[in-house]
C-alpha cells in the first residue's frame, strides 16, 4: 500500500491524527494519592436524574457507605469515598457542560480511610445475571469513558435484546489520555475477570477488546491476561481519533454499522469502557462501590504529569499539587483536549467520568483566530459520521437551524475532527453545540406549548359543559314546575319527555 | 462566517491542526515554482516582469478591496490567497503579453472575481478564469500573440532591460520577430485552411510536441511535466485529492484517443491533449481550487470528468483553440448543483438520509 495509500486514501477514512501527547504520562508509574482532606461528592454524575442525599449534615460515614440513592429508573447511587463526618449538603460548582451549580454532599476525612462492611463474592459467574445487575447498579457503577451512563441499565438492555457481542472499549483515543492504558497495563487480571462477568450479566457468547495500536504494553498485558479465554479476543485497531466512540469502534471491530435511530443493541453489540469492567470486578469480587478512579494529569503546565488513583470528589487542585505546578495553568480541562469541558476554577471536585485533568500551558491554549471558509472540504472528509460540517455551519449562521437539522446535525456526536482540521480554524462544533441546544430548546418549548394549549382547550371545554349542564338542568326544574302546575290544575303527570335533554359535547368550538 | 456569533469564549476541541489557510496557498505556490521558473527560462526576461506585475496587481486589487470593506488588509493578505489567483493567471498568460494586460487581468481577477463576491470563500467562479477569459473575449490579439521559446542566456534573448521594454510595449518589433503559434492554433487555422493533421502536423513549420515544453504557449502550458509534478506534490501532501485531476485527465485522454482513432487526420491524439494547453495547470491547480469544485468526492470525480469532457469539446469544436479555461468556469456554475445532490453517505443511514434497516 504505502504511497498507493497516501494518495488514494487512508483507513480508515474517517477522523485525524492529532499529536498523542501521551507520552511521558503513560510511562509514569501509577500512583496513589495522599488522601484529601475535604472531598465533595457531586449528586449527578452519571446519565440520568441526580442521585437523593440518605445523610445528614453531621453524620458519621465510613468508606464505600451509600450516601445518596438512585432517583429513578436513570440514575446512580452515591457512596463516600473515605471514611468521615458530612459537613455540608449544598449546591458547588461541579464539572458538568451546563456551567450550573450542583448539588453535592462534602465529606471531611477523618484520615482512617475506614470500609465499610463490604460484601464479595466469591464467584460471581455463578450469580444469576439478573443479581450482577442489581450489584452493579448497586454499587453506583457507570460508563467510566466518559459517557457516564449507569452500566446497569446497559446490562438489563443488552439481556433484553440477546446481544451475542460485548464490545470492550480500550480505544482511548483522546490525546493526552492515558488512564485507560494504565488500568490495562497494571491491572488486566481485573479487566478481563470484569468484562468476563460483563458477558455472563448480558448473556453474551464473546467478546472483542478494541486497543490502539499506539498501546503496545496494553496490548501485550491484555493479551496475556485473556489468553485463558477462547471467547475474549484482543483486537489491534488503528489509532485514530475517534477510535474510542461507540459507534467508530464497532464498524472497525464487527462491520456492523448503528442505524441511525437505533441503540448498538439492537445490531447484537453492547460497549462496555476497560475502566467500567475493572469496575465490575471490584464491585462484585471485593463488594466495593465505585469511590476512586484512575485520573490521567497531564498538560505543559506540570511538572510530573501521569496517572494517579484519586478517591470521587476529589478537589482538582490537589491533584493538580500533586503532579506539581511548573506554571500557572492557562486553561484547565477536564477530560481530553478534543471533547472536555473547561474548568470554571481548581476547586472543582473530579467525578467518575473524569479520565483527566489537563493543565494547558499559554502555548497549548492558545486558539488560532477563525477565518472565512475556504470550502476545502477537509471538515467533510474527517467527520467520523459523513455529515457536511461546513453546510451545516453556514445553515446555523443564517439562522436557519431547520436547515441544518435537515442535514442529520442530531446524527453529530460532537467529536470536534471539523473543527481540529480546519485550516480557517472556524469552530465548526461551537455552532453545533448551540444549534442542537436551540433545537432541543425549541422541542421542549414546543411540547410545553403543546400541552399547555390542550389543557387550556381541556379547560374551556369543562367550562362550556357546565354551563351547557347547568342551564339544561335549569330548564328542566322550570319546565317541571310547570307541569306540576299545570297537573295540580288539571290533573295530568308532568310530562318528562317534552324536555329536550341535549347531549354534552366533548368538543369545544 | 469571519466572525462566528454562536461562540463560546473556550470550548472543545482544545486542540488545533497544524493546517492553515496560507500554509495551503504557500504550498500550492512552492508546487507551481519549478515550472514557473522553467518558464522565465525559456521566455526570458518579458515573462518575468509579465509574472510580477500581474501578481502584485491582483495583490493590489484584493487590498483596495479589503480596505473599502473595512477588512484588516495585512492580516488578510497573509493568506496568500490573492497572490497564488495573480500567480496563476500570470501562468496562462502569454509570456510576452504588454504589461496593461497584467494590470488589467490581475486587478480584474481579484476585485471583480473574487471579492465583489464577498471575499476569500465566497467566489463562484475561479477569479483567474474569469480575468483570463475576460482578457480573450476583449483583447483577442495580444492574448493570442505566443512566442517562440527564446532561452534566457541564448544568443539573441532580450537581456532585462530589453525585456522591460518588450512588456512595456516600447519594442514591438522584437514580438513581431519572435511570434508564434501554439499547436492548438497551428493545427486549427491548418484545418480550417483544408490541410489535414497527417500533413499539417509533418510540416517543418510544425510546432514540435516537446515533452519539457520547448515551444510556444504560456508559462503554464509548456512544462507539463513540472506541473504534473508539482500536483503529485500537493496529491502527496494530502492538500488535494486524487478525484478531480484524475477524472479530468482520464476523461479527456479517453475522447480524444476514441476520436483520433476513429480519423487520425481530423483529431489531435491523447498525448497533444495532455501536453499541451492548460491540461496539466487545469487540473492540478485551477479545477482544484477548493471555493469552487464539490465538496464531497464523488461530487469532485462528476466535477473533473465534466471539465475533461468540455475542455475537449471546446479545443475540437469550439470558437476558441483552447478550452480549459472556459471548461473550468462553466463546472464552476454547476458546483452547487453537484453539492446540492452528491453528498456523502451519513453513518448509520442510506443515501437518501434514511435509517439503515436493522438487520437481524
Ligand atoms: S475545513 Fe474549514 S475551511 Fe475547510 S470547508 Fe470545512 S469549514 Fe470550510
Ligand atoms: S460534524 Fe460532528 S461528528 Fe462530524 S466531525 Fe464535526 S463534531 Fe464530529
Amino acid at each position: 500500500m504505502g504511497i498507493l495509500e497516501k494518495i488514494l486514501g487512508r483507513h480508515p477514512h474517517w477522523g485525524v491524527h492529532p499529536d498523542d501527547h501521551k507520552r511521558p504520562a503513560a510511562d509514569a508509574p501509577l500512583r496513589s494519592l495522599p488522601l484529601p482532606e475535604v472531598l465533595r461528592v457531586p449528586l449527578q454524575q452519571h446519565v440520568g436524574s441526580p442521585a437523593r442525599p440518605v445523610v445528614l449534615v453531621g453524620e458519621r460515614v465510613l468508606k464505600g457507605d451509600l450516601i445518596a440513592e438512585p432517583n429513578g429508573n436513570i440514575s446512580a447511587p452515591v457512596h463516600a469515598p473515605t471514611s468521615g463526618r458530612i459537613s455540608a449538603i449544598g449546591e458547588i460548582t461541579a464539572p458538568h457542560p451546563s456551567g450550573l451549580p450542583q448539588l453535592a454532599i462534602t465529606i471531611t476525612a477523618d484520615g482512617a480511610d475506614t470500609w465499610c462492611e463490604r460484601q464479595p463474592v466469591a464467584d460471581p459467574l455463578a450469580l444469576a445475571p439478573e443479581e450482577i445487575s442489581r450489584r452493579t447498579a448497586a454499587a453506583g457503577v457507570v460508563g467510566l469513558g466518559g459517557a457516564t451512563f449507569p452500566a446497569a441499565v446497559k446490562f438489563n438492555l443488552g439481556r433484553r435484546l440477546r446481544v451475542g457481542t460485548l464490545i470492550v472499549n480500550g480505544g482511548e483515543c483522546e490525546p493526552y489520555l492515558s488512564a485507560d492504558d494504565r488500568i490495562m497495563r497494571d491491572r488486566a487480571t481485573e479487566v478481563v475477570d470484569g468484562l468476563r462477568i460483563v458477558m455472563h450479566a448480558i448473556g453474551a457468547r464473546e467478546a472483542l477488546v478494541g486497543i490502539e495500536d499506539n498501546k503496545p504494553q496494553a496490548i501485550t498485558a491484555m493479551r496475556a491476561a485473556a489468553a485463558a479465554f477462547g471467547h475474549v479476543q484482543v483486537r489491534v485497531v488503528p489509532a485514530r481519533y475517534p477510535m474510542g466512540s461507540d459507534k467508530q469502534l464497532i464498524q472497525t471491530l464487527t462491520g456492523k454499522e448503528v442505524p441511525a435511530d437505533a441503540r448498538a443493541a439492537e445490531v447484537g453489540v453492547l460497549v462496555h469502557n476497560v475502566s467500567t469492567c475493572a469496575a465490575v470486578h471490584r464491585a462484585l469480587r471485593h463488594g466495593e462501590p465505585l469511590v476512586e478512579r484512575i485520573v490521567t494529569l497531564n498538560g505543559g503546565a506540570l511538572t510530573r504529569p501521569g496517572n494517579v488513583l484519586a478517591p470521587i470528589g476529589t478537589p482538582v487542585v490537589d491533584l493538580l499539587r500533586f503532579a506539581g505546578i511548573r506554571e500557572r495553568p492557562a486553561r484547565l480541562i477536564l477530560g481530553g483536549p478534543m471533547m472536555g469541558i473547561v474548568l470554571p476554577h481548581a476547586r472543582v471536585p473530579i467525578v467518575k467520568g473524569a479520565s483527566g485533568v489537563l493543565a494547558f500551558d499559554a502555548a497549548e491554549a492558545r486558539t488560532p483566530a477563525a477565518g472565512p471558509c475556504i470550502r476545502c472540504g477537509s471538515c467533510t472528509r474527517a467527520c467520523p459520521m459523513g455529515l457536511l460540517p461546513l453546510e451545516m455551519a453556514s445553515r446555523i449562521d443564517a439562522d436557519d437551524l431547520d436547515g441544518a437539522a435537515g442535514l442529520a446535525l442530531s446524527d453529530c456526536i460532537g467529536c470536534g475532527c471539523c473543527t481540529y482540521v480546519c485550516p480557517s480554524h472556524i469552530p465548526l462544533v461551537q455552532y453545533f453545540s448551540y444549534a442542537k441546544g436551540e433545537l432541543s430548546t425549541r422541542e421542549r418549548n414546543r411540547l410545553r406549548e403543546a400541552a399547555t394549549r390542550r389543557l387550556a382547550e381541556e379547560r374551556a371545554a369543562r367550562l362550556q359543559r357546565e354551563a351547557r349542564e347547568k342551564a339544561v338542568a335549569a330548564a328542566r326544574r322550570k319546565a317541571e314546575r310547570a307541569a306540576t302546575k299545570a297537573a295540580a290544575g288539571a290533573g295530568v303527570p308532568p310530562l318528562r319527555e317534552r324536555v329536550v335533554v341535549t347531549p354534552t359535547s366533548e368538543t369545544a368550538t | 462566517m469571519i466572525t462566528p456569533r454562536h461562540v463560546a469564549p473556550v470550548a472543545a476541541p482544545h486542540a488545533a491542526g497544524a493546517n492553515s489557510v496560507a500554509r495551503v496557498m504557500l504550498w500550492v505556490a512552492a508546487a507551481l515554482l519549478p515550472a514557473t521558473l522553467f518558464g522565465f527560462w525559456l521566455y526570458g526576461w518579458p515573462a518575468l516582469h509579465l509574472w510580477w506585475i500581474t501578481t502584485a496587481s491582483a495583490i493590489l486589487g484584493e487590498a483596495l478591496c479589503l480596505r473599502l470593506r473595512r477588512q484588516p488588509v495585512r492580516a488578510s493578505l497573509r493568506d496568500a490567497s490573492a497572490l497564488l489567483t495573480g500567480w496563476l493567471l500570470a501562468l496562462s498568460l502569454p509570456p510576452w503579453a504588454p504589461w496593461w494586460i497584467g494590470v488589467v487581468g490581475g486587478l480584474f481577477a481579484t476585485v471583480i472575481g473574487k471579492q465583489v463576491f464577498g471575499g476569500l470563500g465566497q467566489n463562484l467562479f475561479n477569479p483567474a478564469m474569469v480575468a483570463r477569459v475576460m482578457l480573450l473575449i476583449s483583447f483577442p490579439v495580444p492574448m493570442t500573440l505566443w512566442t517562440a521559446p527564446i532561452p534566457l542566456l541564448s544568443a539573441n534573448a532580450p537581456g532585462f532591460v530589453d525585456g522591460l521594454r518588450i512588456t512595456f510595449g516600447t519594442l514591438p518589433a522584437a514580438l513581431d520577430a519572435m511570434s508564434s503559434a501554439t499547436l492548438f492554433g497551428y493545427a486549427r487555422s491548418e484545418l480550417s485552411r483544408g490541410v489535414d493533421l497527417l500533413q499539417s502536423l509533418a510540416a517543418t513549420q510544425a510546432p514540435p510536441l516537446s515533452l519539457v515544453g520547448e515551444r510556444a504557449g504560456s508559462m503554464g502550458e509548456t512544462a507539463s511535466l513540472l506541473l504534473a509534478a508539482g500536483g503529485l506534490l500537493l496529491l502527496g501532501l494530502r492538500l488535494i485529492t486524487w478525484h478531480i485531476p484524475f477524472a479530468m485527465l482520464a476523461t479527456l485522454a479517453l475522447l480524444a484517443s476514441l476520436m483520433h482513432g476513429s480519423d487520425p487526420a481530423r483529431y489531435l491524439s491523447a498525448g497533444t491533449h495532455l501536453l499541451s494547453g492548460g491540461a496539466m495547470l487545469g487540473a492540478f491547480f485551477i479545477a482544484t481550487d477548493y471555493v469552487t469544485s464539490p465538496n464531497t468526492s464523488l461530487g469532485q470525480f462528476i466535477f473533473g470528468a465534466g471539465v475533461g469532457f468540455l475542455t475537449y469539446v471546446i479545443r475540437t469544436w469550439g470558437g476558441y483553440p483552447e478550452g480549459v479555461a472556459f471548461a473550468v468556469l462553466l463546472m464552476n456554475a454547476l458546483t452547487p448543483v453537484i453539492d446540492r445532490y452528491v453528498k456523502p453517505r451519513i453513518y448509520g443511514r442510506d443515501r437518501h438520509g434514511r435509517p439503515l434497516e436493522i438487520e437481524s
